[in-house]
């Protein structure tokens, strides 16, 4: 506990006395930073955004559509027809579409995820997940294949607008919030930009209505 | 990590000969500069968010027990123990503590600049835990006993096929130089650490007062699996790093991977805050942070305390003209660049690195770049000052810029002085009106010839101009 009177003395010193702002005020306060200028149309920027991200992204209009659509990507890819998703989407009609789904937390060998999310961001065409009971963390983690439903009415403009939905809808915040931007990359050899480096190789987002 | 700061030119001049270095460090003009300079003209509002993001910087520099003590309490309330570190020593004993007190002996690690100012990977591997680290670049500079030489690209100095070598002899797999192919194979070699590790180890890129929670930037995902998978996390990083605001750290985070690596957005942003909730089955049940201060805080209140505002983007030695041609690991500590030119100094002493603060042609890039406007070329200038006010530079150096100072405040003298050295130099320069050799800057002549004054100095022509 030394260092901690220490560091603080220093600090407390250096600034001296008189000098300090009201903390609690300031963080009350929740001042937004300068929002840039976009695109009135959210799923429309959402969807140019991730793909330029390299997420794939498809158009379901009801939830029924979803196991089909998935079914077709994974075909197409040669991709295996099984996988794990979040606990939630365990009802939607896996065996019909022809994909093995198991509802639990993903193992270092499961190839596809399927997960929802809490929100997406238009401005950078990026999925907000929230970590919890019903929501593993490593259904979008360790798959090679990353799945996100999400509904169009879940995207909106910006992260601050996120930050506060998160406070309206949950009031805490869990114990991780992760924002996916596309498959996991690396550009640590030769700068050379490689999709699929420790997470997904592959990240589809399904837009729903 | 001991400084070796104090062999800056020698090992300067060895990378300046160094054809694979110089082949590599090529790549940072399109990745970085290139990529930098696309990202920012996709943000419209750019130097406004750069004027917010300095803002906020300074708001929590200005008051940063008051932010540090806030986060502390968010953090504890959620359950993460707070811990306080003066020195890396101070971490390391913290780290090892942590794993004796819950039996921990694998640790998987997520890239963090602050561990390596610390030496945490010797430090903990000496206690007997086995220490992974995951980040492909840091992992294979591990597999070479090697620094990183960048702090975001921290194995930019080596090529593929060195790559391929190295994990020829250590994996015994069949070599390949394909990138994509050495990427899956570093993959499928660490999957099973992060399986079966105890113990996950990050550093912070912020912490968050509001909320006591801890942001990782990462695009590997090693960052997301270390605070994941493993039952106890820690992280580790500076009591700068603090920001009061979800809304705060927004603004940041547009500026950070934009100045970093040229993307508008890294792949992942996690933002982890307490430990496992009832019936979750991932996530740490034991979430200790490290706030380290290694020198930070005898930066407030001086002339160096905007350095505190720095993100650690690594814009400023991407566009550094010094840095491109001579890589990282001559500055000699953590950082390079001109940030580590600072931070160096500051934080290992100015008698430990005395060139550092030369190593800039102050040509402003740097500070044209920094996403927080930190003054780099000024502190530099500063420290060159203390260097000469502290007696740190060799006596004639001083001497002559002390007969410089006199001359500068004379103009008749230094008119005087000027004309007769330019006729003086013209004549003595030969028929090659060139000099191979200068009696006290032989450092500066052994690479290159200085050419003879033309003959009438400046001040002679613009006078003459005037005149006529």
């Amino acid at each position: 506990m030394i260092a901690r009177e220490n560091i603080l003395a220093r600090i407390g010193k250096a600034r001296g006395p008189g000098a300090a702002v009201d903390v609690d005020m300031a963080i009350r306060r929740r001042q937004r930073g300068p929002i840039p200028a976009m695109e009135k149309d959210l799923v429309k920027l959402f969807s140019e955004r991730a793909v330029k991200l390299a997420s794939d992204v498809a158009q379901a209009g009801t939830v029924t559509e979803v196991p089909g659509l998935i079914a077709r990507y994974l075909r197409e890819r040669d991709l295996p027809m099984k996988g794990v998703s979040w606990p939630a989407m365990a009802p939607f009609g896996w065996r019909d579409a022809g994909i093995e789904i198991e509802a639990r937390a993903a193992r270092g060998d499961d190839l596809v995820g399927v997960t929802g999310a809490f929100l997406g961001i238009a401005e950078t065409g990026t999925l907000m997940l929230l970590s919890g009971a019903r929501t593993p963390a490593t259904v979008s983690l360790l798959p090679e294949t990353h799945i996100a439903v999400i509904e169009a009415g879940r995207i909106v403009a910006t992260m601050e607008q996120a930050w506060d939905r998160l406070r309206v809808e949950r009031g805490a915040l869990p114990r991780a919030v992760n924002f996916i931007s596309g498959p996991s990359r690396t550009a640590d050899i030769e700068q050379t930009v490689t999709l699929g480096a420790h997470g997904p190789y592959r990240v589809l987002i399904i837009i729903v209505g | 990590m001991q400084v070796t700061a104090m062999h800056f030119k020698r090992k300067a001049g060895e990378n300046l000969c160094n054809e694979k270095l110089q082949k590599a460090l090529e790549k940072l003009q399109t990745k970085f500069v290139d990529g930098r300079a696309a990202a920012i003209a996709e943000l419209p509002n750019f130097e406004e968010v750069r004027d917010a993001a300095t803002d906020i910087r300074d708001k929590v520099i200005r008051n940063l027990d008051r932010y540090l003590l806030r986060f502390e309490q968010e953090a504890t309330a959620r359950g993460a123990v707070v811990h306080w570190a003066e020195t890396g020593d101070e971490v390391n004993r913290i780290v090892a503590e942590i794993a004796h007190q819950h039996g921990l002996h694998k640790a998987v690690k997520s890239k963090s600049m602050v561990s390596e100012e610390c030496g945490l990977n010797d430090a903990l591997e000496s206690q007997g835990l086995d220490v992974l680290e995951t980040d492909l670049g840091e992992y294979i500079l591990q597999l070479a006993h090697e620094p990183p030489s960048h702090i975001v690209a921290p194995v930019v100095h080596k090529s593929k096929e060195e790559i391929a070598d190295l994990f020829e002899e250590k994996h015994h797999r069949t070599r390949t130089t394909q990138i994509a192919e050495l990427c899956r194979e570093a993959r499928e070699v660490l999957r099973p650490g992060f399986l079966s590790a105890d113990l996950g180890i990050s550093g912070a890129n912020f912490i968050i007062a509001e909320t006591g929670s801890v942001l990782i930037v990462t695009n590997e995902g090693n960052g997301r699996l270390a605070t994941t998978l493993p039952r106890v996390h820690v992280a580790i990083t500076g009591i700068e790093k603090v920001v009061p605001t979800l809304e705060d750290v927004t603004t940041l985070l547009r500026l950070l991977p934009r100045s970093a690596t040229g993307q508008s957005i890294t792949n992942y942003v996690s933002v982890l805050t307490g430990t496992k909730e009832k019936g979750e089955s991932d996530g740490p049940e034991h979430f200790h942070i490290i706030l380290l201060d290694n020198g930070r805080s005898k930066l407030l209140g001086t002339e160096l305390q905007p350095m505190l505002r720095c993100i650690r983007c690594g814009a400023c030695m991407n566009h550094c003209p010094v840095y491109q041609n001579i890589g990282g690991h001559a500055y000699g500590w953590v950082y390079p660049g001109p940030m580590g030119s600072v931070l160096t100094p500051s934080f290992a002493g100015l008698e430990n690195a005395l060139d550092l603060p030369n190593a800039s042609t102050f040509c402003g890039e740097c500070a044209v770049v920094c996403p927080v406007k930190i003054p780099l070329p000024d502190l530099l200038r500063h420290l060159r000052t203390r260097q000469v006010e502290q007696r740190l530079r060799p006596w004639p150096e001083r001497a002559a810029l002390r007969l410089w100072s006199w001359m500068a405040q004379r103009p008749a003298v230094y008119a005087l002085g000027t004309r007769l050295a330019a006729r003086l130099l013209r004549a003595f320069s030969g028929s090659a009106q060139r000099f191979h050799y200068l009696p006290g800057v032989t450092g500066w002549t052994s690479g290159r010839d200085m050419p003879a004054p033309a003959g009438r100095t400046f001040r002679d022509l613009y006078n003459s101009r005037r005149s006529s």
